[in-house]
């Protein structure tokens, strides 16, 4: 199935070996998230000055500090992190599962699944926290569980994945509105807030609890990154190497599906992560396929950087969905125009 | 990029197999058209038997029936055909162009810009009816396409599909994420957006549809002008430049007629959810792969998808309406999800 090219074959020589140069890029974007964790963590209406909030991390800090950093600020910060590295690792599986870069959870359905859900529990159960990120949980998993049904034959082949995907996210979507359109406008504008995913009351034992679950699988993707090289080579050559083609499409989608689940669970649906960082990381590092390390690195950077911007530099509180789609969105632009000048 | 269009094109003779369904799948689409147009007009709140409709029509109806079928169901009806072929056809122009079977025409920045210029207009001047909100909306498609096709493009002329889609991608992004933004902080924009979003035929009188329709006309005549280019261009660039084909004209071309006819369909009956993608397929799916077929045919079957939709909406929570958009979704998600499943994806 080469039915999309993402340009895998571009392979531009830069003045790094692509390697040293991947290294080199991690590098700097893991530096670029302990930098902006770090003025996170003192930002606010109580603000900590960076060394002293590092020194409250080490544990030297005042009582007050420790509780406004450590208490307050800290789990918001990790779970943009964090949420932000697993929508990008799932992303980027995606995308290589599927070899399209339009390929993602906002595409494929997930993301509307889960505004489903959490809008049916809303309507019909609570608008409690706990009820409306078990009803997304559910929403995204159901949608899943559709999604792979009806794309069966035989095996899961990535095209038919993308149209299926596209055929129930559309038809999730005209649901939501409709729904959205039958509630008060109040209710309407709190749902659509959250629908655009919000790391407002993010708690840490929720944040703990879910990554446990989604460890195992983390790990999994990164255990079928050599196997998804063999598979870019088409699935002949990869069976001939010994690779289960069927078997580690399976698997990669499956971890991607939990990572999402996992992240949209705590925050709600957030927009474009998944679709933009591991785009941004093959074009910072040049390499001709996706890097899983350096998309989850992208990923947070990108998840944290747009947390800071709704929460301290908009006029307005805006949930972090509405900036992950502008801020990565303005920076594929970047990406794009940059790319062309260097060519010319 | 072998199988979104299968190489058997350009201006080798088809196989009279190809033509004869292509004259039978004419016939049958014309046929179903006729009887979606006539079951608009007499389905709804008020359903009306066809000789009713017919009397009102031919101007020796009562003033009753003249108000629901002339002042009411054909208006909408018109907008449907109208919306309905352009939706369609730029749907196959956008296919064939990008060779990206999921191209959709809301993917170069159409509905983005529309949103958000209607968005922005009720956010600043405070716009209740979102039926003065038809020339904003067009004037905001327009402006960021140009702006996308801007953004893909490199120095040396026209952008190739595959970075045109990842421009009009992250542009759409920023500029969602904007009118997200209005949308969430401006109640009043929120609730006309909420209504705007669902799409509908509803209330769009004669006078709104007239101004648009030579918009649609120019874009569908070029559209079909560049059928047997964009044959060539499926060869590839190389390919069709050695045919002595215009590449980069050719693209131009085919990215002012995208823009002008999503950008009037959806100016005047906001987004129609999944007409211009799935449209394309099913044609594709009947005639093969010969875009002078496609872009004509699409013009024929998308305004029976926004008809029997827009239909179908008024009577499933009658006196209620569900928008057609919604209902777009609900009819054509399913129909590409079986075609998806029944054929081998290379058909594609």
């Amino acid at each position: 199935m080469t039915a999309v090219d993402v340009g895998y074959r571009r392979v531009r020589v830069g003045t790094l070996p692509v390697r040293a140069r991947s290294l080199v890029v991690g590098a700097a974007v893991l530096v670029a998230v302990v930098v902006l964790a770090v003025f996170s963590l003192g930002w606010g209406t109580y603000p900590v000055a960076p060394d002293a909030v590092v020194r409250t991390l080490l544990g030297g800090g005042d009582a007050l500090d420790t509780t406004v950093v450590v208490g307050w600020r800290l789990p918001r910060v990790l779970a943009a992190v964090t949420l932000g590295a697993l929508l990008a690792i799932a992303g980027a599986l995606f995308q290589t599962v599927t070899r399209n870069p339009l390929a993602s959870p906002d595409i494929l359905g997930l993301s509307n699944g889960a505004f489903t859900g959490m809008l049916l529990t809303l309507v019909f159960v609570s608008g409690s926290w706990p009820a409306r990120a078990g009803g997304a949980l559910i929403g995204c998993l159901v949608a899943s569980v559709v999604i792979w049904f009806l794309s069966y034959r035989g095996g899961v082949q990535g095209f038919r994945l993308i149209v299926v995907g596209i055929g129930v996210s559309a038809m999730l979507a005209s649901l939501n509105t409709w729904m959205l359109l039958q509630i008060e406008l109040e209710t309407a504008m709190f749902a659509s807030a959250w629908g655009h995913g919000s790391l407002n009351g993010v708690t840490g034992d929720a944040l703990g609890g879910v990554l446990l679950c989604a460890a195992p699988f983390a790990i999994a993707a990164f255990a079928l990154v050599p196997a998804l090289r063999q598979l870019e080579l088409g699935d002949d050559m990869a069976a001939a190497s010994g690779v289960r083609p069927h078997l580690v499409r399976t698997l990669a989608l499956l971890a991607g599906v939990v990572l999402v689940a996992a992240a949209t669970a705590i925050a709600g649906p957030i927009a474009f992560v998944a679709l933009a960082a591991p785009q941004i990381a093959r074009r910072l590092a040049r390499t001709p396929s996706l890097s899983l390390a350096l998309s989850a690195l992208v990923g947070a950077l990108l998840l944290l950087g747009s947390d800071a911007v709704a929460q301290h530099v908009l006029p307005v509180t805006l949930p972090v969905g509405v900036v992950t789609v502008s801020v990565g969105g303005a920076y594929l632009i970047v990406m794009i125009v940059t790319e062309i000048r260097r060519r010319v | 990029m072998t199988s979104v269009v299968p190489p058997r094109v350009s201006d080798t003779a088809p196989g009279s197999a190809r033509i004869g369904r292509t004259a039978i799948g004419t016939l049958v689409l014309v046929a179903v058209l006729a009887v979606s147009v006539a079951l608009s007009l007499m389905i709804g709140a008020n359903p009306l038997p066809w000789h009713t409709v017919w009397a009102s029509l031919t101007g020796s109806g009562t003033p009753d029936t003249d108000f629901v079928v002339q002042g009411l169901r054909v208006p909408r009806t018109i907008a449907g055909l109208v919306a309905g072929a352009a939706l369609g056809v730029a749907g196959a122009l956008m296919q064939a162009f990008s060779r990206n079977p999921l191209a959709d025409p809301g993917i170069l920045g159409v509905n983005a810009g529309a949103a958000f210029a209607v968005a922005l207009t009720v956010a600043l001047f405070g716009i209740q009816s979102s039926l003065l909100l038809v020339w904003p909306a067009f004037l905001g498609a327009l402006v960021v396409t140009v702006a996308v096709a801007l953004v893909g493009s490199s120095g040396r002329g026209p952008a190739d599909p595959i970075r045109l889609t990842l421009a009009g991608v992250a542009v759409g992004a920023v500029l969602s994420g904007i009118t997200s933004g209005m949308m969430l902080s401006n109640p009043d924009a929120f609730d006309l957006m909420r209504g705007w979003n669902a799409g509908s035929l509803l209330g769009r009188g004669v006078d709104l549809i007239l101004p648009v329709v030579p918009f649609i006309a120019v874009g569908l005549a070029v559209a079909f002008v560049l059928g047997r280019p964009l044959n060539a261009l499926a060869l590839g660039d190389d390919l069709a430049r050695a045919q002595g084909l215009p590449v980069g004209a050719v693209r131009v071309a085919s990215i002012a007629a995208i823009t002008v006819l999503a950008g009037a369909a959806t100016a005047l009956v906001g987004p129609l959810s999944f007409v211009g993608l799935m449209v394309p397929h099913v044609v594709r799916w009947i005639v093969g792969p010969d875009q002078r077929r496609i872009l004509p045919l699409s013009a024929l079957a998308a305004p029976i998808v926004v008809l029997l939709a827009d239909v179908l909406g008024r009577v499933i929570i009658a006196p209620a309406e569900v928008p057609a958009g919604i209902v777009t979704a609900f009819v054509g998600a399913p129909v590409l999800i079986a075609l998806a499943r029944r054929r081998k994806a290379s058909a594609l």
